[in-house]
């Protein structure tokens, strides 16, 4: 029988070993969310601007990202700029780079979906009222877009928090990885990954009952 | 110098023609009707005109400025032009106010005082100033048509075009929004209107379009138009739309 003992894990413990962590992922949730976003929305308008030279390359760039694992994504990022550029980024700085330039991938198909589900009639009349195009996107189709994809950009965005544990591959610092350290040095690894476990099932599961509530709310707005 | 001026304008979609060498001018003042079957080109036309449809042959002007001209600026010529549409097409993320006033302060570069003032008192012209902070999910469909066409006239343009502005109406909505294109016109605005109304265009129209195919087959005054259409086409359709 598993022979569990909890007590070690104090809030000292916790503060002085998994504290930087938790801050980590968070951090890397949050960069990774809004770059992403912002990428992943350049990248949809390009797609759908109706000009190859700029569709083409973002489509292969989002179909590349899609169909490649992200810890491949993270190892040869972390393994590769080193050689280019002559001098390492360091594993938090590579983290968060290699997210925002992955995540933007999935983020720009769920924009893409948004961008596309505005009637055209919307863009002829931004148009006719003597807009740019980047008014146009920017005050009128974007918005809208935005707002209709929120609860999916959100959850989007809890995978992307779960997804952050994989920068063990690289031995960044995050959540996860101070559990795991903290289990070895005390050697009760079980009850660590086993805490972990369930602070990541809190945190995700409890944003997604909240996506579920602003997705009603949504749902009654329009 | 003609107000709108059309001259052997046709486009394609594919190897399909939708605009037949259509040739047209509208003055200064004068209100246009373009009627005709659906498929017959009279949407496509209109939106040629401030340059929402390209097209790949023959020349636009709109107040001397060359719509087809790619030096031309689209955007400053459009912001002169306005449009009210099938749809409405009301900005729904935007209160009604600020959808009057998002491309007067953004295109004009107005103040936002100012053109709050110019919103509120066009709203007030179409009857809908108690309105102002509601959403256009809130209002009915003749509601909204009305926002559109005090949107358009927020930008002081130098005409206004219409692209059958009451075929999504309710029929107990259609008058609310003819009453306000009525006054309009009657005021001296230059209007090029595509609509099904007849009664709209013999109460204001000064001539009367009629399309078929992508072409332009009858292009007549008022009276003669309703009086004794030339070609066979236009009384068959006539007597369509005015007797049921």
């Amino acid at each position: 029988m598993l022979n569990l003992d909890f007590t070690f894990l104090t809030p000292q413990i916790l503060s002085s070993y998994v504290l930087k962590g938790f801050v980590f992922s968070l951090q890397l949730t949050l960069v990774a969310m809004l770059g992403g976003i912002a990428l992943g929305t350049v990248l949809a308008l390009m797609r759908l601007s109706g000009r190859a030279w700029l569709a083409l390359p973002a489509a292969a760039y989002v179909n590349t990202m899609r169909s490649i694992p992200l810890v491949m994504v993270i190892l040869w990022f972390f393994l590769l700029i080193p050689l280019i550029t002559g001098r390492p980024l360091g594993a938090e700085m590579s983290a968060i780079i290699t997210f925002t330039l992955f995540e933007a991938a999935y983020y720009s198909e769920i924009m893409r979906a948004g961008i596309q589900s505005i009637p055209k009639g919307q863009v002829a009349a931004g148009y006719a009222l003597g807009m740019s195009y980047g008014q146009t996107m920017g005050l009128i189709v974007l918005p809208q877009a935005f707002r209709n994809m929120l609860p999916v950009l959100l959850t989007q965005t809890i995978i992307l928090f779960q997804d952050t544990s994989l920068v063990y591959a690289i031995g960044a610092y995050d959540l996860l990885k101070g559990f795991e350290v903290a289990g070895k040095n005390f050697n009760r690894p079980v009850e660590t990954y086993l805490v972990a476990a369930v602070l990541y099932f809190a945190i995700s599961f409890s944003l997604s009952m909240l996506v579920r509530k602003l997705q009603q709310r949504i749902a009654i707005i329009r | 110098m003609a107000m709108i001026e059309m001259n052997n304008v046709s486009k394609w979609y594919g190897a399909f023609q939708v605009l037949a060498e259509c040739n047209t001018q509208v003055e200064k003042g004068e209100v246009i009707v373009v009627c005709g079957p659906s498929g017959s080109g009279k949407s496509t036309l209109i939106k040629c005109v401030n340059g929402l449809e390209p097209f790949q042959q023959g020349e636009i002007r709109v107040n001397g400025t060359s719509v087809g001209d790619p030096k031309t600026d689209l955007p400053k010529l459009r912001a002169h032009v306005g449009m009210v549409f099938q749809h409405f097409e009301l900005f729904p993320h935007m209160s009604i106010t600020e959808n009057l006033a998002i491309a007067q302060i953004k295109v004009l570069g107005r103040g936002k005082d100012e053109a709050k003032d110019r919103g509120l008192k066009l709203l007030d012209r179409v009857g809908l100033r108690a309105h102002a902070d509601k959403f256009p999910g809130q209002l009915s469909g003749g509601q909204q048509q009305r926002v559109a066409i005090a949107r358009a006239l927020a930008m002081d343009p130098i005409c206004m075009l219409f692209d059958e502005p009451t075929s999504a109406l309710d029929p107990e909505m259609i008058n609310e929004v003819l009453d306000v294109m009525v006054e309009l016109a009657q005021e001296g605005m230059t209007m090029m209107v595509v609509t099904h109304e007849m009664g709209f265009a013999r109460k204001v129209a000064h001539r009367v379009i009629f399309m078929d195919q992508g072409r332009i087959v009858e292009d007549d005054k008022k009276d003669a138009f309703f009086g004794s259409p030339r070609s066979e086409r236009a009384q068959q359709f006539l007597s369509k739309i005015l007797h049921h």
